[in-house]
This record gives C-alpha cells, sequence and structure tokens, in this order.
C-alpha cells in the first residue's frame, strides 16, 4: 500500500486543497506541504532496501486484469531520485506558493492543480506498467496545462497553456502508440519485466518505431530540439508552477522515460546516436538563444532547455561514466534551477521589475537572497565546490573517454565547452548582475523577501553545496541506485571534487573563462546569435506548429461550413450522395455489377404494379406544387405495400400503409409552414436531386439482388422459420423475431424513437432567444 | 378544422380503430400484427381526433400524458427482460406460463407479451407527441 498510497495521497490532498485554503488562509501553503515532505522523508527510509542493484519495492493491484493493465508500481533506484524529488521540491514549492501568491483569491485551486500534478508525476515514476505510466503521464500534461493557463483571463495564458497540451500530448499519444506496440511485442506489460526480453524486442521489426515513438514522446515532454519551443512560453505560469514543473520535475519526465528504456534499447544502433546528437542540438540551442534573453524567467527557461538537452546526450552516450554524469546533472539541476526560479520570482515579486538588464544593486537591500541566488548561480556556473562542478567534471570525463573513440567524441566535447560557457552567463547574470553595482530604481523598494520566499530557493541552494561536499550522505545514495537501474549493472559514480589537474579539470576552467568573457562583452556576442534567432522565427518549430495549428482550424472552419449548412435538404444530399458513391464504388470495383442472379418469370399483374410505381416516382419527380408531390409519394409507398402482400410479408404491408397514411397526416400538419416548393427544388437542382435519387435506386436495388444472390450455407431465415414456434410459441415469425429473438435490438430501438421524439418536441418547443445578428436584419 | 361531418366521423371511427389496433397488437405473436403496427393504427385514430377537435381535447382524450406513456413503455419492455435475469437465463430471454381463463380453456402467456405491449406504448407516445406537437403549432 506504500506506493499505491503515495501516489493517490496527493490527489485525495487536491480535493480539499481549496477548502483547505478558505479555512487556514495563509497557514495552507506550509500545511499542504507536509503531504510531500512526509512523502520525501517516507521514500528516503526506503532508500537502504533498494540500494543493492536489482533491489526494488514492488506493490500490485489489479485494475483491468481482462487487458493486462494492472496498478503496479516499483520503486527503484531510478524512480527513487525522481519520486525524492518531485517530493522534496515540491516541499520546498508549497511553501513559496503560499508567499508568493498570498492574498490571491484562487490559491487553493493553484493547490489543488500542484497536488495533482505531483500525485500524476510521483505515478509516472513509480508506474512499473506501461499504460499505467501512460495515463499518469497525460496527468501531467493536463495539470500542466491547468497550470499555465492559471491566469485564465490573459490571452498569452490560455495560448502557451494550449501549445503545451498540445505538443506534450502529441508526445504522450506517441508513447501510447509505443507501449501497446511494445505490449504486444514483448508479451508483457510490466516495465520492468521488459529489459530482460530486449531480445525479442530488437528482433521484431516493430522495434524501431517503437523506439522512435518513444524518443518523441520524450523529446516533447523534456522539451528537446525541434519540440524545445513550447517551455519558455509555458514561463506564462506563476513562477511557483515554473519553478516546478519547467524546471525541476515533469520536463524531466522524458528524461525519466528515456532512462528508463534505455535498457532496453541500449543495444539498438541507432538509440546512443540519436539520443546523442538530439541532447547536443537542444543542449547548444537553448544555450545561444539563453545569452539572448533579459527577462528572468525566459532566461532560465531556455539554460533549463539546454541543461535537459545536456541530461539527454549523456544518457545517449550510454557509458557507465555518462550515465553517472548524468544523474549527477539531473540532480544538480533540479537543486539550483529550482532555487533560481524561486530567487527569480522572489526579485520579481520585491522589486516589480522583471527585465535583468535594468536591475543593480540590490544585494545590499537583499542580502539574504543574494547569498542563496549567488550560491545556486555558482551551482549552475560549475564552480567549485558545488554539486554543478561536479556534474560538469563527470560529464567532461564521460565525453573525453568518448572523445577518444572517434572525432565525434571531440564535436561533443565542444558543443558541451561552448554550452557549459554560456550556462556560465546565464549564471551570472541571475546570480550576480542584479545584486551588484550601481542601485537601479525599480519599480518597489526592494528588501529581503518574507521566510517562504527566502525558504525555499535558500534549502536547495545550500543543499547543492553541502551535496558536492558530503556526497556519501546527500548524492550518493540518490545517484548510484538510479545510475546502476539505468545501466542495469553496479554503477560506482566518483563525486569527489578534486582529482587533481587533468584534462576535464581544464576544460571546466575554460569554460569558466570564455563565460566569464562571453558575459563581459555579451552585447557583442547577442548580435552574433542574432542569424540563429531570424532562422528560427522565419521557419522554426514554433512557426511550424502555428502553420499547422491554424492549418487545422483553417480546415475545421471549412469543414463545418461546407457540412454544417443548417438546411435538412443539405444534409439529406450529402449523406445520401456518400453512401450511394462508396457504395457504388465497391460494387464496381468487387465486380457486384456484373454478377446479378437469374431472376425468375415476371407475371402481369406485378409488372403492372412496378409500372405503376414508377409512374409515382417519375410523377413526384417533375411535380408543380407540393400537393401533386405528395400524391406522386403515396402512390409510390401504396404500390410497395402492395408489392409486400404480393411477396408474402403481411406484416410489413401492414406497416407500410400505416406509415404512409400517418406520413400523409403530418405533411397535412406542416402544409402551411413550408417554404415555398418551387424555391428549393426548380430547375438544375431538380435534375441533379433527381439524378440522386435514381443513383439510390440503382445502387440499392443492385445490392439487394446481389445478397439475394450470395446466399448460402446456413440460412438465417431458416432458422427462424424452425424455431419459431417449438422455441417462441409464434407462428408469425416476423414479430417472434421483433419480440423474442432480437428484443435487445427492439429495445434498442423504441429508446432511440423517445430520443427523436424528445429531439422533434425539442425542436418544436423551444424557441431559442433570437442572436442579434439576425435581428438587426443580417443574414442568418 | 371545425367539421361536423369529420366530428362526428371521428366519435364512431376512434373506438372501432382502437379496438382494432389492440387486436393487431394481440395477434401479432401468431398472426401479422404486433405492437408497432398495432400503435401506428392507434395513432392514426387520435391523429384523426386530433385534427378533429383539436389537440387539447385528444390530449385529454388520450388521459395518460405521453412522456408517462413512453416512459412506462420502455420501463415494461425492459421488466420484461428482467424476469429471465430472476430466473437466472439471459436479459430478454422468453418466459413462458399459462393461464386458466373459464370457459375458454388455458392460453400461454410470455414476457413477450409484455414486451410487445411496451413497444406500442413507446411507439404510440412517439408518433402522438410528435403529431400533436405539430398539432399545436
Amino acid at each position: 500500500m506504500l506506493l499505491l498510497g503515495i501516489v493517490l495521497s496527493g490527489f485525495l490532498l487536491a480535493t480539499v486543497a481549496p477548502w483547505l485554503h478558505r479555512v487556514l488562509g495563509r497557514f495552507a501553503g506550509v500545511v499542504i506541504a507536509m503531504l510531500p515532505l512526509g512523502i520525501c522523508v517516507l521514500l528516503g527510509t526506503r532508500a537502504a532496501d533498494i540500494a543493492a542493484p536489482g533491489g526494488a519495492v514492488v506493490e500490485s493491484f489489479e485494475w483491468v486484469p481482462g487487458m493486462g493493465v494492472s496498478l503496479d508500481f516499483r520503486l527503484d533506484g531510478l524512480g527513487l531520485l525522481m519520486a525524492m524529488l518531485v517530493s522534496g521540491i515540491g516541499a520546498a514549492i508549497f511553501i513559496y506558493a503560499g508567499g508568493y501568491l498570498k492574498g490571491e483569491r484562487q490559491l487553493g485551486r493553484l493547490y489543488a492543480y500542484l497536488l495533482m500534478f505531483m500525485g500524476s508525476m510521483l505515478g509516472v515514476v513509480l508506474a512499473d506498467n506501461l499504460l499505467l505510466l501512460f495515463v499518469f503521464w497525460e496527468l501531467t500534461s493536463v495539470s500542466s496545462y491547468l497550470l499555465i493557463g492559471y491566469d485564465h483571463a490573459k490571452a498569452k495564458s490560455r495560448s502557451s497553456a494550449l501549445q503545451a497540451l498540445l505538443v506534450t500530448g502529441l508526445g504522450g499519444l506517441a508513447i501510447l502508440a509505443a507501449a501497446l506496440m511494445l505490449a504486444d511485442v514483448a508479451g508483457t506489460m510490466t516495465i520492468s519485466e521488459l529489459a530482460a526480453r530486449s531480445d525479442v524486442i530488437h528482433d521484431s521489426p516493430l522495434s524501431l518505431p517503437i523506439m522512435l515513438l518513444l524518443i518523441f514522446g520524450a523529446c516533447t515532454k523534456s522539451a528537446q530540439f525541434p519540440f524545445h519551443f513550447w517551455l519558455p512560453n509555458a514561463m506564462a505560469a506563476p513562477t511557483p508552477v515554473s519553478a516546478y514543473l519547467h524546471s525541476s520535475t515533469m520536463v524531466k519526465a522524458g528524461i525519466y522515460l528515456l532512462a528508463r528504456f534505455s535498457p532496453v534499447f541500449a543495444a539498438d544502433v541507432l538509440w546512443a546516436p540519436l539520443l546523442t546528437w538530439i541532447g547536443a542540438a537542444t543542449m547548444f540551442v537553448g544555450a545561444w538563444l539563453a545569452i539572448r534573453q533579459s527577462l528572468l524567467k525566459p532566461l532560465l527557461a531556455y539554460s533549463t532547455i539546454s541543461a535537459l538537452g545536456a541530461i539527454v546526450m549523456s544518457i545517449g552516450v550510454g557509458s557507465t561514466y555518462a550515465v553517472e554524469a548524468g544523474m549527477v546533472f539531473l540532480l544538480s539541476h533540479a537543486f539550483y534551477k529550482g532555487a533560481l526560479f524561486m530567487a527569480a520570482g522572489a526579485i520579481d515579486h520585491e522589486t516589480g521589475e522583471k527585465d535583468v538588464d535594468k536591475l543593480g544593486g540590490l544585494g545590499r537591500a537583499m542580502p539574504l537572497l543574494f547569498a542563496a541566488t549567488a550560491l545556486a548561480g555558482a551551482s549552475m556556473a560549475g564552480i567549485l565546490p558545488f554539486l554543478g562542478f561536479t556534474a560538469k567534471e563527470l560529464t567532461f570525463k564521460a565525453l573525453l573517454k568518448s572523445a577518444a573513440a572517434g572525432p565525434e567524441g571531440i564535436a561533443l566535447v565542444a558543443v558541451f565547452t561552448i554550452s557549459a560557457a554560456f550556462g556560465v552567463v546565464v549564471a551570472a547574470r541571475i546570480g550576480l548582475s542584479p545584486f551588484i553595482g550601481k542601485v537601479r530604481p525599480t519599480p518597489v523598494k526592494p528588501h529581503d523577501p518574507p521566510l517562504a520566499l527566502m525558504l525555499g530557493p535558500a534549502l536547495l541552494a545550500v543543499l547543492g553545496l553541502a551535496a558536492a561536499i558530503i556526497p556519501a550522505v546527500l548524492a550518493m545514495p540518490l545517484v548510484r541506485p538510479a545510475a546502476s537501474a539505468i545501466l542495469a549493472a553496479e554503477a560506482n559514480p566518483d563525486l569527489s571534487l578534486w582529482h587533481g589537474f587533468n584534462l576535464a579539470l581544464g576544460l571546466s576552467v575554460t569554460a569558466l573563462v570564455v563565460g566569464a568573457l562571453v558575459y563581459v562583452m555579451r552585447r557583442g556576442v547577442v548580435g552574433v546569435t542574432e542569424p540563429l534567432q531570424r532562422v528560427l522565427n522565419a521557419i522554426g518549430p514554433a512557426k511550424i506548429y502555428d502553420w499547422a495549428l491554424s492549418g487545422v482550424i483553417a480546415t475545421a472552419k471549412f469543414q463545418t461550413r461546407a457540412l454544417q449548412s443548417g438546411y435538412l435538404r443539405q444534409y439529406v444530399f450529402v449523406t445520401i450522395s456518400t453512401t450511394v458513391i462508396t457504395m457504388g464504388i465497391t460494387l464496381a470495383l468487387r465486380g457486384g455489377l456484373g454478377t446479378l442472379p437469374k431472376m425468375g418469370e415476371v407475371r402481369t399483374y406485378e409488372a403492372a404494379l412496378v409500372g405503376l410505381i414508377l409512374v409515382g416516382a417519375v410523377f413526384t419527380g417533375f411535380a408543380r406544387n407540393r400537393l401533386a408531390a405528395i400524391a406522386g409519394l403515396g402512390l409510390v409507398g401504396y404500390g410497395i405495400a402492395i408489392l409486400f402482400v404480393l411477396f408474402g410479408a403481411p406484416d410489413l404491408s401492414l406497416t407500410q400503409i400505416c406509415i404512409e397514411t400517418l406520413t400523409v397526416v403530418l405533411m397535412v400538419l406542416v402544409f402551411y409552414m413550408l417554404p415555398d416548393f418551387r424555391n428549393i427544388s426548380a430547375g438544375p437542382q431538380k435534375i441533379r436531386d433527381m439524378i440522386v435519387a435514381g443513383a439510390v435506386g440503382a445502387v440499392m436495388a443492385s445490392l439487394v439482388l446481389l445478397t439475394g444472390g450470395l446466399r448460402s450455407g446456413r440460412d438465417v431465415s431458416e432458422f427462424y422459420a424452425a424455431n419459431s414456434l417449438p422455441e417462441a410459441h409464434g407462428r408469425n415469425i416476423v414479430n417472434v423475431i421483433l419480440v423474442d429473438f432480437r428484443a435487445l435490438d427492439t429495445l434498442g430501438e423504441i429508446t432511440v424513437l423517445i430520443v427523436a421524439a424528445a429531439g422533434v418536441y425539442a425542436l418544436m418547443k423551444v424557441t431559442p432567444a433570437r442572436p442579434k445578428r439576425e435581428q438587426e436584419g443580417g443574414a442568418p | 378544422m371545425n367539421s361536423t361531418i369529420l366530428q362526428t366521423a371521428t366519435r364512431y371511427l376512434l373506438p372501432l380503430l382502437l379496438v382494432v389496433s389492440l387486436v393487431i397488437m394481440l395477434q401479432g405473436h401468431n398472426k401479422p400484427g404486433g405492437g408497432f403496427i398495432g400503435a401506428l393504427i392507434g395513432a392514426a385514430g387520435f391523429a384523426l381526433h386530433g385534427m378533429a377537435f383539436g389537440p387539447k381535447a385528444t390530449r385529454t382524450a388520450l388521459r395518460v400524458d405521453l412522456v408517462w406513456l413512453m416512459a412506462a413503455g420502455l420501463a415494461m419492455a425492459i421488466a420484461s427482460g428482467l424476469f429471465a435475469v430472476v430466473e437466472g437465463s439471459a436479459f430478454l430471454t422468453g418466459q413462458w406460463g399459462s393461464v386458466h381463463v373459464p370457459g375458454f380453456g388455458s392460453i400461454k402467456v410470455g414476457t413477450p407479451l409484455l414486451f410487445d405491449i411496451g413497444v406500442y406504448c413507446v411507439v404510440l407516445g412517439v408518433v402522438m407527441s410528435i403529431v400533436l406537437a405539430l398539432l399545436e403549432e
């Protein structure tokens, strides 16, 4: 029950969060934070159980046993790292949100969404069933949508929320497809069993599509190039949300997925190069675009994209070193980026200024925040002795190792060095530049933020330092089992800070020095980044998204205009001609028209009756007024009723006569309300309608003749004839079929009838208020 | 439509049509007929009444609200299927018994009859609610 409880508790608390906010007021955030804190501590106590390679806490509950879907949860090293980040940072975020949005009326709703997100995210990292993973994955997208669109009165929030939902939702569908194929190929839905069957998966022709779909889904979620564009827009969310979802947790779901499936696909020749280069490209583009920004949150958003790229790259390289480096990077990034986001929010909150270039000299007014931000910034820049430094060192070491193998490795080292240098610039711009130098006037007189806003950034920043200094306590127990789980082998990362003077250290220092230089000369460098931005603006993925979205909307509009005319005759025309055309084509292609069965002898009175019906039909077509048309139709209808009698179907005949009679009655009733007959049926329209009507008749007649000739084997009607009296005590087969053999169909039909009657009644009796447009004499 | 001829004729035709409609419904299991056809004949009778005396009079003549008629019909049809469920067979399996009527002999009675009466009520209700709605326009 432990894991299920952990996942569900967030959802349960979410249902009462608005009420808690109303009752507890400003203390609600702190009270709610106790849940994630408790989860984090609880998970921490289980760390020892899963420290051994392959060790895991496993739970399983039945859900949809018929489809192999069960509530399987599994806590292993990777899951522990992610779940502790999600819950631990979550605790800080709830306290922070309580302070940041103090006095906001809708804060209770924000708490509820955040809790829902936390539950979903914990579900993603703890689920051990493919479909369960998909469900939680989608729930994170949904809660992200609600959170980005929290400020729903703003059009920008709404469009950003929709963009994030569409991009990550598309990825979610890809993952569903991949999950279903994977389950089919491997014969199991249990994720932890997949690695053992990687040979089977690898040999299947579906292996490549599964892998590509998974990578696609992960890339949309983790904002990998070219799907990175939604993340900066997601900054429309309140800062606590950005700090939680869009820097430290949700965007790492894609990385989690790649890491989780790494043991399954690592053997594939495409897996490593794809991830490596997607990651490297993302890292570079993110870093390149980040230094262009001057607003606090976009600056952080682009550098987040860069960091996510770096982690994906590490997973792609896939060596023991690289995976260890990736996990350390993930941990350190969660610490410093969460801290920097919260700090950025605090700066904005206390000064009313979002532009880094317009901030300066805040250090004296807000010393505590300066300290926290500088610590986090130092970790981001990769300065000794912070966890960011350890992560960077390990990454350099891993890349250098692969650089020995070929020129691609050298290229990776170069790209990583440049990106790291740009990371230093971002770190300096947020951690340093607002606090030093000349004091700039700000909209609000700055002072240190209240405790609620300070606690989160300070805690995370200090963690980034402490984890590097005493890795055995704070980093090792998380990183080592996680790396072991990804590698499916024992990992033993070397987290010590000092390795002596070597090439990795040299590259770290180079990145720092280059970063410092770029920071000083950033105005010149921004000009250099201009072309990339211009290309992305013109034909970049964001543009393509816009085109695709407006294309979809235009298609929907066109289709609605074309199909939903509001005229019954139009609907009938479209429905019938579609049926006739599709059916006619199928009949013609399958040779159905050529194989009409031999017909029996035609008697004189049968021919006369058919002639009469034909005359009625043609007369209806040429009738000048409605009354004549009704009479003509009546001739057809009664003629068919007689035909039924002649061919031994008295029930059908009776029904047909009744229906004809009632049709006439209804026609009489609505006669005066109908539009002028000549207006709706005249000229070329009439000829078109007659052609359609003729085609319907021809296609239906050939279909009936064809099916009549196709009867073979056990005949259904013979079964009914034989069983009607002994089984159902009735001699009238038609009625017995209706009320006994196929009674369920009849039950469905009378239900539909009642619904139809309700519809007719509503159309007749409920007159809606006329739209204003119409009253003003505009076209409807 | 205020026609004395139509009104007088309707006074005699409606009961006749209703009797026919009931007979058609009841004989349906062995001879041509059934709930659906019976209801259409009955509806024709009431439609005639509506045209002769107006929709308000017809609503009174019907005695039951049409919504209730439809609902009761559907409920009867579903209930007829539930007998089988109680017995342990599949929903809507026909269940039969015989009733002894003094001076007539025994008659077989089954749940399909109840089902057919349900169909009758639904169809009559649906057609009449459409006809009356149009008449009231």
